[in-house]
């Protein structure tokens, strides 16, 4: 009795039942389709959290004071950044922008708008913050040197004052002061839970003068000739930063330098617990489903016991009634889940709740497998039963 | 003398234990030959059906051993008996068992299939055995589009299909009207001159008296053994 023969009955035996079949297999479509997707959704969401972090600029080393209040020792200063702009003691240095940021309520003929960080920095900082001006134009270092009130701000701000005008050139009020939108930056996607679109970015000098003060800078944005040099930019800063801030040794730092790698790395990480959880939710879905393959063929067992006795008063060995079952539970689940795939391809070109999912081969692989392995699991306690069944029960089943 | 082709001796089958216990069958010994046509006739609750299910190698005796074409089918595992049943018995059932949804031809070529049988050759002796029962034109259809009568024929081809060495008949017009009951009666009569051997158990006397040899049981006991028509001279096994 060939495999082939043994298939051909098995299809024959779930063909009598159609509408049972097609449940059972609905069961497992869901279940594979669900963790597939979810799956997606989660990789989606890493995905698109790296790429936000890569937009950062992923060749950049931030450095933040750690002390509290800009306490006179351990304040970062112009002089400080100036002096890592040191080709002996920092050679991997591309540039450093110091940065100053506060909140401020930007006012245009009577609209008002409160901007989140209205950032003062230096122009270098377009490029090494990786935020290119959209229309307009960025200052420049002479308007930095001598201090112009001029205001390159972010898409949404943009937005909320000049709906329907082109800022470029028009006055806002900031802290009292008037500055000239020069220029728009290019929109940019959003990091975690801020709006990256929603800011300022005006020279160093001005934003000082009008709402800072001359205090500690906010950070430092320190820029490294490639992304491979950014491990070495960050020792090199922090020796520079250990000998000006005359930190002895390395017990409490007095600042703290933010790498962009090592934050992608951390919301990675985060992004992969996400996606073990859900795919973890979807396996359950997924067992429910097998389960539902252990119930139904349970039934067709009972149902079709009568058969069964027929088949083995025929003259049918028991591996052929147990592989015949087994074929039949394992066909509901492989089918069950190869329409699964199927159905997640499908959903997975949907945007689901604003994440564009991203399949993982290896999920679409480990779903059929499991669905596979589900089929001979759970068919196997049915199958079982129909192989062990006596011929003379069996006929006498009514 | 040439083997006979079934053999039971002092076949006991105990049902139940204690004060329940059934003694269903109390000591049968049984020979019959090759070519032999024999009806087992006895009311209900003489064993005729225990008997039966023993001689078909779907159960198995309390004590007693039962050679079937010489093989002691008492001693065989789960897998020969499955070998056995397949290659040396053809069972005929009361209520024809043919399994639904299924055409005739697939029904009878079921046997085949569980042989090993290559599917152009058993359908080919798939349709022979119609032929031979003389539903060759109803092959396409599935049980429940033929009559009673039409269904056991297809189930006696299913039978003989294999070529067994026993054909076996648990009641076979039990469930039949007169003229059903007829034509395959005529099917056993043409199967018993090829020179089939066939055993068969029903309570109707118009059936035990078309065999060669009568055979009554009561109580698990054979009470009569009587000779209707001479024993057949010994032929080959497929000489049909």
């Amino acid at each position: 009795m060939s495999f082939l023969e043994v298939v051909r009955f098995a299809l024959r035996g779930l063909s009598a039942n159609k509408l049972r079949s097609a449940l059972t297999m609905l069961g497992i479509l869901i279940g594979v389709a669900a963790v597939i997707l979810l799956v997606a959704v989660g990789n989606g969401s890493a995905r698109a959290i790296s790429e936000r972090i890569e937009a950062l600029g992923t060749n950049t080393v931030t450095v933040m004071s750690a002390g509290r209040g800009g306490a006179e020792s351990t304040a970062l200063t112009t002089g400080i950044a100036g002096a890592l702009t040191d080709p002996v003691l920092a050679p991997d240095v591309a540039s450093v922008s110091p940065v100053v940021s506060a909140s401020a309520s930007l006012t245009y003929e009577g609209a008002e708008h409160e901007v989140t960080s209205f950032v003062g920095t230096t122009p270098g900082w377009f490029a090494a913050s990786n935020t290119p001006v959209g229309s307009g134009s960025a200052f420049t270092a002479d308007d930095e040197a001598q201090g112009r009130r001029v205001v390159v701000i972010g898409r949404t701000v943009a937005e909320e004052l000049f709906p329907g005008v082109d800022p470029v050139g028009e006055q806002v009020t900031v802290g009292g002061a008037l500055f000239t939108v020069i220029g728009v930056l290019a929109e940019k996607t959003s990091t975690g839970f801020q709006d990256a679109n929603d800011t300022a970015v005006a020279p160093l000098t001005a934003v000082r003068q009008v709402l800072t003060g001359y205090g500690a800078l906010t950070s430092i944005l320190v820029e490294a000739t490639s992304p491979g040099r950014v491990d070495a930019v960050q020792s090199e800063v922090a020796t520079i930063l250990d000998q000006r801030l005359g930190v002895s040794s390395s017990g409490s730092a007095a600042y703290r330098i933010q790498n962009a790698a090592q934050l992608l790395q951390t919301q990675t990480e985060t992004a992969d617990t996400f996606t073990t959880l859900l795919g973890a939710v979807a396996a359950i879905s997924l067992l429910v489903g097998g389960i539902g393959i252990t119930n139904i063929m349970l039934v067709t067992v009972t149902e079709r016991t009568r058969e069964i006795g027929i088949r083995k008063a025929l003259g049918a060995p028991r591996r052929v009634i147990l592989t015949q079952f087994l074929i039949e539970a394992t066909l509901l689940s492989v089918l069950g889940g190869a329409l699964g795939v199927a159905a997640a391809l499908v959903g997975s070109s949907f945007e689901i709740v604003g994440v564009k999912p991203v399949i993982v081969p290896s999920s679409v692989g480990l779903a059929l497998g499991v669905s596979i392995a589900i089929g001979l699991f759970f068919g196997s306690l049915p199958a079982g039963r129909a192989a062990r069944l006596r011929p003379i029960d069996a006929l006498r089943y009514e | 003398m040439t083997r006979p082709v079934l053999d039971v001796r002092e076949l006991t089958k105990v049902y139940g234990t204690g004060e329940a216990t059934v003694h269903a069958l109390r000591g049968v010994s049984l020979a019959v030959g090759r070519g032999d046509y024999v009806a087992i006739m006895g009311s209900s609750g003489s064993g005729k059906s225990t008997l039966m299910n023993i001689l078909g190698a779907l159960d198995v005796p309390t004590s007693g051993t039962y050679l079937l074409d010489g093989v002691d089918v008492s001693r065989l595992a789960d897998r020969q008996l499955a070998l056995a049943r397949n290659r040396l018995i053809g069972f005929i059932f009361q209520a024809f068992n043919l399994i639904p949804r299924t055409t005739a031809v697939a029904n009878v070529e079921l046997p085949l299939a569980y042989a090993g049988v290559r599917p152009r050759e058993r359908r080919r002796r798939a349709m022979a055995a119609l032929e031979l029962v003389g539903l060759a034109d109803r092959a396409r259809h599935e049980p429940n589009q033929l009559s009673g009568g039409q269904q056991q024929r297809v189930a006696v081809a299913r039978a003989l299909v294999t070529e067994p060495a026993l054909l076996l008949a648990d009641e076979p017009t039990g469930n039949l009207d007169s003229r059903s009951t007829e034509d395959v009666l005529e099917v056993f009569d043409q199967l018993s001159a090829a020179g089939r051997t066939i055993v068969l158990i029903t309570h109707e006397p118009e059936v035990g008296d078309r065999a060669h040899r009568l055979i009554r049981l009561m109580d698990g006991r054979i009470v009569t053994d009587r000779r209707q028509r001479p024993a057949p001279v010994p032929a080959g096994r497929h000489s049909a």
